[in-house]
């Protein structure tokens, strides 16, 4: 009996860390399946090929993913420059300014922000700021490009960059605080001055964390940047109506096209989710490591 | 002095000003969505399927069966694998002796990691290149709950691990001292603490599933009909207002589909949020 119950017990310890085993199976698992597909674009076009040419035509076998670099690449940029700010904001707010009750609505609402469906997002931006957008009055404006999605991004990953940053400022020791304002220093200068360089690493790792989700963004982004495989080029001397320009983010190019390509052109898709991959998994570990550094988990 | 109390007030109304931009952002967006969607909502909305012509016709019968088809399916194999998981890598990683399964623990803790930041869309692809083509299931609710359990293990993993941190060692001790297995233990005593907390992980899955589009885009196959069985391809309502703003442009069922999704999230993040405010009472 004593023996049975331990040979039970040994054989469930092994089903479970079979289970745990299984995360790491997957990743394996797309790392060799996606790069096995991909393999013949970079055999047969060439990974440099592939980075640096400027023209994606699959009906005349020229494959290039430069325009959805330069597109995934300005409207994150894009929805860093507006999308930062605020959820810092938000972020200093809840965790130095709020009362316990004004935070106690603020925060769900924040995490429903986060909660709301991509396409949602995405249909938002069609129906309401893509004809916002629309009425600059520069030449060839349809209102879906780059500034449409990234205002789209912007609100998608405030909620990312808000929370994580919350809670790197909320685990900077009181003591911090207290020695501060006993020096006589007023609260702003507290926080501006001793609270959010201790949650510096914190902070950058939750900009980080957020640029990677933007880099992933797929549905929302086909939806309001228009899809056109250019590469994004000012419209008029002002260099900001680069923004207005159509574009066609890498996450894009996959979706729009993977279920009716076939041979070298499947297989450059493959090689666009390869790098893209990569891409995200450079960012995402400099975000770990930020945070291991800072001192802090990142919370769920 | 002065000049210190000014700046403090401005930089203070600005952070005020900051956060009121993002709850005044959240107003208009769920405002807007509900406000124009319900204007067309009534229950033969929910009670015709789509018909598939260019206007848009038809409710979103078929696509409400196919989105409940599709997270049970993914949860079905998420929750067994994601629970597992958890419960390895709280209640037994750390008695192992062995340098090796040491070693796999360590990986299996990074492959969580790595899962949590992969773009959805890389899933569709490899769920595309796996089930899709090579093991010849097609665009169905198979493929694409395969798809989706990349997705979600993750999260079930990481609220499992909470929810039984937050059972108190004592309660392991006493069962073993009475004689319990490891096993019991976990099962009789530690689950049944743990339950409420994994609970919430699991409906946060099926928000998330709910949410998808990008991989269901590329492994559901979309079709407007009641899925049948496990090998049809199908439509949640999420793919169904892509569907409908995109290749119809009926913008104005797109919104009524979205506000019945909008509605559906805010009731899980409600379940989710009473749940666990139960928990830590």
């Amino acid at each position: 009996m004593q023996r049975r119950k331990r040979q039970f017990d040994t054989a469930m310890k092994y089903s479970l860390l079979f289970a745990a085993l299984a995360s790491m199976l997957i990743v394996l698992m797309i790392g060799v399946f996606t790069f096995r597909e991909a393999l013949p674009a970079f055999r047969h076009i060439g990974l440099e090929k592939l980075l640096t040419e400027p023209v994606w035509r699959p009906g005349q076998e020229q494959y290039g993913i430069l325009a959805m670099i330069a597109g995934s690449g300005l409207v994150t940029l894009g929805s860093v420059i507006l999308g930062v700010p605020l959820a810092l904001g938000c972020a200093i707010f809840l965790s130095e300014i709020a009362r316990p009750r004004v935070r106690a609505v603020v925060k769900p609402c924040i995490e429903l922000l986060a909660g709301i469906p991509s396409v949602v997002y995405g249909l938002f931006g069609m129906v309401v700021i893509v004809p916002i957008v629309r009425q600059i009055e520069v030449p060839g404006n349809t209102g879906f490009g780059l500034l449409s999605a990234s205002i789209v991004l912007a609100i998608m990953i405030l909620p990312t960059i808000t929370s994580v940053s919350d809670h790197a400022i909320r685990s900077v020791p009181k003591e911090y605080r207290e020695g501060s304002l006993a020096m006589g220093a007023t609260k702003w200068e507290t926080v501006s001055r001793v609270v959010i360089p201790s949650a510096r690493s914190g902070i950058i790792s939750a900009v980080v964390l957020g640029l990677g989700r933007a880099l992933g963004e797929t549905i929302a982004m086909i939806m309001v940047i228009g899809n056109s495989v250019i590469i994004p080029a000012a419209a008029s001397s002002n260099p900001l109506t680069i923004f207005l320009s159509r574009a066609r983010t890498l996450t894009g190019n996959i979706a729009v096209e993977i279920n009716y390509a076939t041979g070298l052109h499947q297989s450059a898709l493959f090689a666009t989710g390869v790098i893209l991959f990569l891409l995200i998994m450079i960012v995402n570990s400099s975000a770990r490591y930020l945070m291991s550094r800072g001192g802090m988990r990142k919370s769920g | 002095m002065k000049l210190r109390t000014v700046k403090q007030h401005m930089a203070f109304s600005a952070m005020w000003v900051a956060c009121g931009l993002t709850l005044a952002i959240l107003l208009v967006v769920i405002g807007y969505v509900m406000i124009k969607g319900f204007a067309l909502i009534n229950l033969d909305f929910f009670l015709t399927s789509p018909r598939g012509g260019l206007s848009g016709e038809g409710g979103i019968a078929s696509t409400i069966i196919a989105t409940v088809y599709l997270v049970i399916t993914t949860l079905v194999f998420a929750t067994p694998l994601g629970v597992g998981a958890g419960i390895f890598l709280v209640e037994y990683a750390d008695s192992i002796s062995s340098r090796f399964v040491k070693k796999l623990v360590a990986s299996a803790r990074f492959g969580v990691e790595t899962l949590a930041g992969v773009p959805s869309i890389i899933f569709g692809l490899f769920g595309y290149a796996l089930f899709v083509t090579a093991l010849h299931f097609g665009f169905s609710i198979l493929s694409a709950a395969l798809a989706g359990t990349c997705l979600v293990i993750p999260v079930i993993i990481r609220t499992t691990e909470e929810a039984l941190k937050a059972v108190p060692m004592s309660y392991r001790e006493a069962s073993l001292a009475i004689g319990a297995g490891k096993w019991e233990t976990v099962w009789k005593v530690v689950l049944p603490s743990a339950v409420r907390g994994i609970s919430t992980g699991i409906v946060l899955s099926a928000g998330r599933i709910v949410s998808e589009t990008a991989i269901f885009y590329v492994t559901l196959g979309g079709s407007y009909r009641t899925p049948t069985s496990l090998m049809s391809s199908g439509r949640t309502m999420a793919l169904h207002v892509y569907y409908l703003a995109m290749e119809t442009r009926a913008f104005d069922k797109a919104l009524a589909t979205a506000a019945v999704l909008v509605v559906l999230i805010i009731l899980l993040n409600l379940v989710i949020n009473t749940v666990s405010r139960w928990l830590s009472r």
